[in-house]
């Protein structure tokens, strides 16, 4: 029936068949993958022994172990199994999320992580309901009331000096424009509204907060920094960080890019010195020097004052990413911005920075998950941070000798993390690949 | 490239008499001088532009043709001399920049389109930000630009997934939502392949016959015959020759103008 006449008339359909079984399914992976040429099947069965070797001896460790024994001790554990001892970790379980928060209050940081999800669900989706924006404005004094308690009204002055802010910045464009010129006009408009920020903060808020205090006295059980640790005190940190470094960063990018010579100095010189100083001196700073500097008897938390340096050291390394990713752009974007007319802000914002963001996604989630792993430096200035936790676990006569359960679970909750992070960046570059490339 | 409507074979005729030069001053460059650092790039330019003018603008490489035009819009700045567009004098007042920017539309030789907003979203963004026109209308407009351009069509795909010569027709549209007085052109088919070169030129000579202000960087010496009223040849900074094209083309004065258009046209 083959065609081998030049004239050829098919005479029957030729019914469908399976493909031979080694082209499809398993073994066609197999032979692709792992057996595809003498070296590669070498080193598959290399590769395959060692997986085995390493589970024979981790899968019975796991099995054998010990979860509520009869002391919670490490001799304990040992009397019962002879492999992992999670019963630290079930005794400690509490204590490595909350540090030594109060056990009745757990709820309040509790609900903090709850909302925290709620209000970066609408940040990070844009199918979440565009409303929860609110929420996700006024999260941070929220949080911050939730988790160190005492009364609501210097939380609602911190609220209302940010509206009067953006009041300024929103309201005050005209006037600065016609008082300064629009050359300079948005520069000092910023200025000037962030300069309002901070004096309502440092000159407002105490007396409004302690003069409606002794009015109204509402508010939750207050609870002091040094009681809260765990896998809080990295989220808090860590949160932080990352929420305020993108901006702080994307200002600094921009300034560093500025004509004008003042912004770029100050900006070129921030990235420089921040970037110059490993992050343990400036917590130092943070625990010791700022204290120096400061007018005395000033109060100044020392998670916060953890929190200000952290941002400060991611911010500087986040200018550099978006930078890379701004000098990434044609130059023809900017010419053809500035040809249509739009102002250097419109051109920042509409054309400049979501490409630059775009471009610069993987280096700015690898500088956030950077952040986040290294709040366990908070360690060195004596904040129990898990790793902290871990210390003083290790130090008790009951767990003595007892690591790695400890750093495995620790290692489990940053990854956990860190993933999220990272598969959250990819779905991103995904959904923002409009190039075609 | 599916476009039925351009024609890729057929020489068009176009009717120069339709075309009126009015005596309406559009652009007048007074003794404009401009260096690059040390570098005099640009000598005495003076030229006058009538509203309704074609003119284009030719010569070797480096002679400073990019230059003259981008000046217009002051995407490079002059040190010396006047540029007067449409009545406002170009300096360092930036009320007065705007105004221009918006009244003078640019089209460049790698288009520029902005990549991560669709072709509608291009074309609605200067309006809707600097002329506050609604959503609604600039969208009306941007479509009203894509039919004349030929790619309605395309209005909801991103840059990437367009030819070059559909992302230079859509830069096109672009620039005439703004609907500007005055279009300039650099060098717009220098990156396109030669199939394409002609729906760009086609798109630009029906600009010219609806009597729109354009002034053209370009080697296309077809294009300025066909529609150009005048030819301006440019060597080492300044303006050699100026002519209309036929006396340009037939007898060019100048021996730099002379050597430069035996090399393009002799081959």
């Amino acid at each position: 029936m083959a065609a081998d006449s030049v004239a050829f008339v098919a005479t029957k359909e030729i019914p469908p068949s399976p493909p031979p079984a080694n082209s499809v399914g398993p073994v066609k992976w197999l032979r692709e993958n792992l057996f595809s040429g003498p070296v590669n099947s070498i080193l598959s069965v290399i590769c395959v022994g060692f997986i085995v070797w390493m589970l024979a001896s981790i899968i019975p460790w796991f099995l054998d172990s010990s979860w509520t024994p009869e002391e919670m001790s490490l001799k304990g554990c040992r009397a019962e199994a002879s492999g992992a001892c999670f019963a630290v970790i079930v005794e400690r379980f509490w204590q490595f999320i909350f540090g030594f928060y109060p056990s009745d209050q757990y709820w309040r940081p509790t609900l903090a992580f709850v909302l925290l999800l709620v209000s970066i669900w609408p940040v990070l989706f844009s199918s979440a309901p565009r409303k929860l924006l609110m929420l996700t404005a006024v999260y941070p004094v929220l949080a911050f009331w939730l988790i160190w308690g005492g009364t609501i009204w210097g939380p609602i002055a911190v609220v209302a000096g940010v509206v009067v802010g953006a009041m300024i910045f929103m309201k005050g464009e005209d006037v600065f424009n016609s008082l300064i010129g629009d050359a300079f006009g948005p520069i000092v408009k910023i200025v000037v509204s962030v300069l309002a920020v901070v004096l309502w903060m440092m000159l407002l808020v105490v007396p409004i907060d302690s003069a409606l205090s002794s009015v109204l006295d509402i508010g939750l059980e207050p609870v002091e920094s040094a009681k809260l640790g765990g896998f809080m005190l990295s989220l808090i940190i860590g949160v932080t960080g990352i929420a305020a470094s993108l901006p702080i960063g994307v200002a600094l990018a921009l300034g560093r890019q500025s004509k004008l010579f003042v912004v770029k100095t100050i900006s070129v010189g921030f990235i420089e010195f921040i970037r110059g100083v490993p992050l343990i001196t400036l917590l130092f700073v943070a625990h010791v020097l700022l204290n120096y500097f400061l007018p005395p008897g000033t109060e100044f938390d020392i998670i916060l004052r953890v929190c200000i340096m952290v941002t400060l050291f991611a911010s500087a390394y986040m200018a550099e990413v978006i930078r890379g990713g701004i000098a990434a752009l044609p130059k023809g974007q900017y010419e053809a911005a500035d040809a249509m007319g739009l102002t250097y802000w419109q051109a920042q914002r509409l054309i400049i920075l979501p490409q630059a963001l775009k471009i610069s996604i993987p280096n700015i989630v690898s500088t956030f998950i950077g952040l986040f792993k290294d709040t366990t430096l908070v360690i060195v200035i004596g904040l129990l941070d898990p790793l902290g936790l871990a210390g003083t676990t290790r130090a008790n006569a009951e767990w003595n000798g007892i690591f790695t359960e400890l750093y495995l679970f620790i290692a489990v909750f940053f990854f956990i993390f860190c993933f999220g992070m990272s598969r959250y960046s990819m779905y991103l570059e995904r959904k923002l690949a409009t190039d075609h490339r | 490239m599916s476009d039925t409507a351009v024609n890729l074979t057929e020489e068009r005729s176009v009717d120069r008499d339709a075309m009126t030069v009015s005596d309406e001053e559009a652009i007048v460059i007074r003794d404009m001088n401009k260096w690059y650092g040390e570098f005099h790039v640009l000598r005495d330019i003076n030229l006058t532009v009538f509203r309704g003018e074609r003119i284009v603008v030719c010569g070797p490489s480096g002679s400073g043709k990019s230059t003259l035009i981008r000046c217009i819009n002051r995407l490079e700045e002059h040190q010396a001399g006047d540029i007067i567009v449409d009545g406002t004098e170009l300096n360092s007042d930036l009320k007065n920049l705007d105004k221009v920017r918006a009244e003078v539309g640019m089209c460049f030789q790698h288009f520029n389109l902005f990549p991560h907003l669709t072709i509608m979203e291009n074309c609605t963004l200067a309006p809707i930000w600097v002329r506050k026109t609604p959503k609604k209308e600039a969208e009306e407009t941007a479509m009203h630009f894509l039919e004349k351009v030929k790619i309605p069509e395309q209005a909801h795909k991103y840059p990437g997934q367009l030819s070059g010569g559909q992302q230079q027709r859509v830069a096109i549209a672009r620039s005439l939502c703004m609907r500007p007085r005055i279009m300039l052109f650099d060098e717009p088919t220098s990156a396109l392949d030669p199939e394409m070169i002609k729906e760009v030129l086609d798109t630009m000579i029906d600009l010219a016959q609806e009597g729109m202000t354009m002034i053209c960087v370009t080697h296309e010496m077809g294009f300025a015959r066909q529609v150009a009223n005048r030819v301006i040849f440019m060597d080492a900074g300044q303006i050699v020759e100026q002519n209309e094209p036929e006396e340009f083309f037939q007898n060019p004065k100048s021996d730099r103008t002379k050597l430069f258009l035996s090399q393009i046209l002799g081959h």
